[in-house]
């Protein structure tokens, strides 16, 4: 898959829209957890839709050091090769 | 520096707004058990219909009388672990009868049902393993999963074809891989499609872990769970259970073919590093397995009794977790606030059930979890549902819960 990390960013910040209840603005040092008032439930239920998007794999170990987005754009982008 | 309590702010916040609600939900106390079905709570008999206690064995004379025997011959308790001076002649006799009762060549008891996750998930797996979890899992299994250091990936619940995608593109390295699947999920009483979740073991290379905490002694013909249902127990490499439900003690198990199982006794350290479980416990669970085994009645009571809450539930126009009949039937309610006052109202009514709310329920329900026992009566479960339908009339007045 060729994908720019700007397209990653978009689209993460595309299925995040689902979770943002309150509108919080999204910058890419909002935590995903925190600052969005997300539970650990749909946290999962987040990563698994971004997984699927990419068609890559986050494993729990690795969504542990991940807490703003542009720590998760990281890691597609690099896990997606862009 | 923060106080460490401090992160947990928003959680106490939360409780204590429910707690003020009406009773506390997490801090309740049953002062008296009068039998598997009934306690006082509060100063007033209580129908309880939340405890796993799906076999109704936690009052047997019988099982009572060997309890007793076994702390008089081998005392309060084993004071050491099951690698130092913590086997007993009764966790041997347990581990057999468990083997044998399970069609297995091995078996190993743990502490806990907890711990048997733990114990088993870390003793297996390790930092170059990658371990496949359905998103809907008990804590225990997470928890174990964490403390393997394996590589964990989950999977959308109850998704063998999401399973399959994630095997496909995941390159194993120099690991193994385990899949872990539970028999009934223990929030809205549904089972895992087993067969096909092993269907895929033709296509991708893996082994299998069920945990049947809630579907030991309550499915399959001689009641050893799901993958007996579905005739699969072959292509299941390592079964975990408990004793804290149908077994109504406290301990945990897994049985297994494998040739070298023997050896996670000496690698598992949530086995190695506890005290064994205590004698009484052990005598009675063991007691408990004999009747599950010579009264399979027990188990068609079940199933009759838990048909009738689900139909009679949903004749009453309230919306289940899922069709699929299992003795966890769980009600979910329109919203946190709803289930926090369904609660109090049903117990106010004398009906004990279990409030399960989010994170810890799938897709954010609040839900009125109830689970059935063989020592139920048709009287009982009919007074659950009477109970059910007055609460909600009040609940409807008071604009807490939508008119139908």
């Amino acid at each position: 898959m060729s994908v720019d990390r700007q397209q990653v960013e978009a689209t993460i910040r595309d299925l995040l829209a689902g979770y943002n209840k309150d509108g919080v603005e999204l910058t890419p040092e909002t935590d995903i957890a925190a600052d969005l008032n997300i539970d650990s439930a749909d946290v999962l239920n987040f990563v698994m839709e971004v997984e699927d998007a990419f068609d890559v794999d986050i494993s729990l170990n690795e969504l542990s050091d991940v807490r703003t987005i542009a720590q998760l754009v990281d890691l597609v982008a690099e896990r997606v090769g862009a | 520096m923060v106080d460490l309590l401090e992160k947990y702010r928003a959680a106490k916040e939360r409780h204590d707004l429910l707690a003020s609600i009406g009773v506390d939900a997490v801090g309740l106390v049953n002062d008296r058990i009068l039998s598997p079905t009934r306690a006082i709570i509060g100063g007033r008999e209580i129908i309880l219909a939340g405890t796993n206690n799906y076999m109704g064995v936690t009052f047997e004379p019988e099982c009572i009388r060997a309890g007793q025997k076994a702390m008089e011959e081998f005392g309060t308790g084993t004071t050491g672990s099951r690698i130092a001076n913590g086997t007993y002649s009764l966790h041997g006799q347990m581990e057999r009868a468990l083997a044998e009762f399970m069609g297995r060549r091995h078996c190993m008891v743990f502490s806990t049902g907890f711990q048997a996750n733990l114990g088993m998930i870390a003793g297996l797996c390790g930092p170059d393993d990658t371990i496949f979890i359905d998103a809907d899992s008990h804590a225990s299994i997470f928890d174990g999963c964490r403390l393997s250091g394996a590589k964990v990936v989950l999977f959308r619940h109850n998704d063998p074809d999401h399973l399959a995608k994630r095997l496909a593109r995941h390159d194993p390295g120099k690991g193994g891989r385990l899949v872990i699947l539970e028999g009934i999920y223990s929030m809205l009483g549904d089972t895992a499609p087993l067969r096909d979740f092993v269907a895929l073991k033709r296509e991708h290379d893996f082994q299998l872990l069920v945990d049947e905490a809630h579907s030991f002694g309550v499915l399959g013909e001689k009641g050893r769970g799901l993958a007996e249902r579905e005739g699969v127990e072959e292509d299941v490499d390592f079964i975990v259970g408990t004793f804290s439900k149908s077994l109504g003690g406290i301990g945990g198990y897994a049985v297994s073919d494998h040739p070298d199982f023997e050896v996670l006794r000496y690698t598992a350290r949530p086995y190695m590093f506890t005290a064994a479980p205590a004698p009484a416990s052990i005598a009675a669970a063991l007691c408990a397995l004999k009747i599950i085994r010579e009264q399979p009645e027990r188990r068609a009571w079940l199933r009759t009794l838990s048909e009738r809450l689900h139909a009679g539930l949903k004749a009453e126009g309230f919306t289940l977790g899922v069709d699929e009949i299992s003795p966890v039937v769980a009600v979910i309610c329109p919203d946190e606030k709803a289930a926090v006052a369904m609660w109090n109202g049903l117990l106010q009514a004398g009906v004990y059930v279990n409030l399960a709310l989010p994170p810890g329920t799938p897709n954010k329900l609040s839900l009125m979890r109830c689970s059935v026992s063989a020592a139920h009566t048709e009287e009982e479960v009919d007074a659950v549902i009477a109970a059910f339908v007055a609460v909600r009339r009040q609940l409807v007045e008071q604009g807490l819960w939508p008119r139908e």
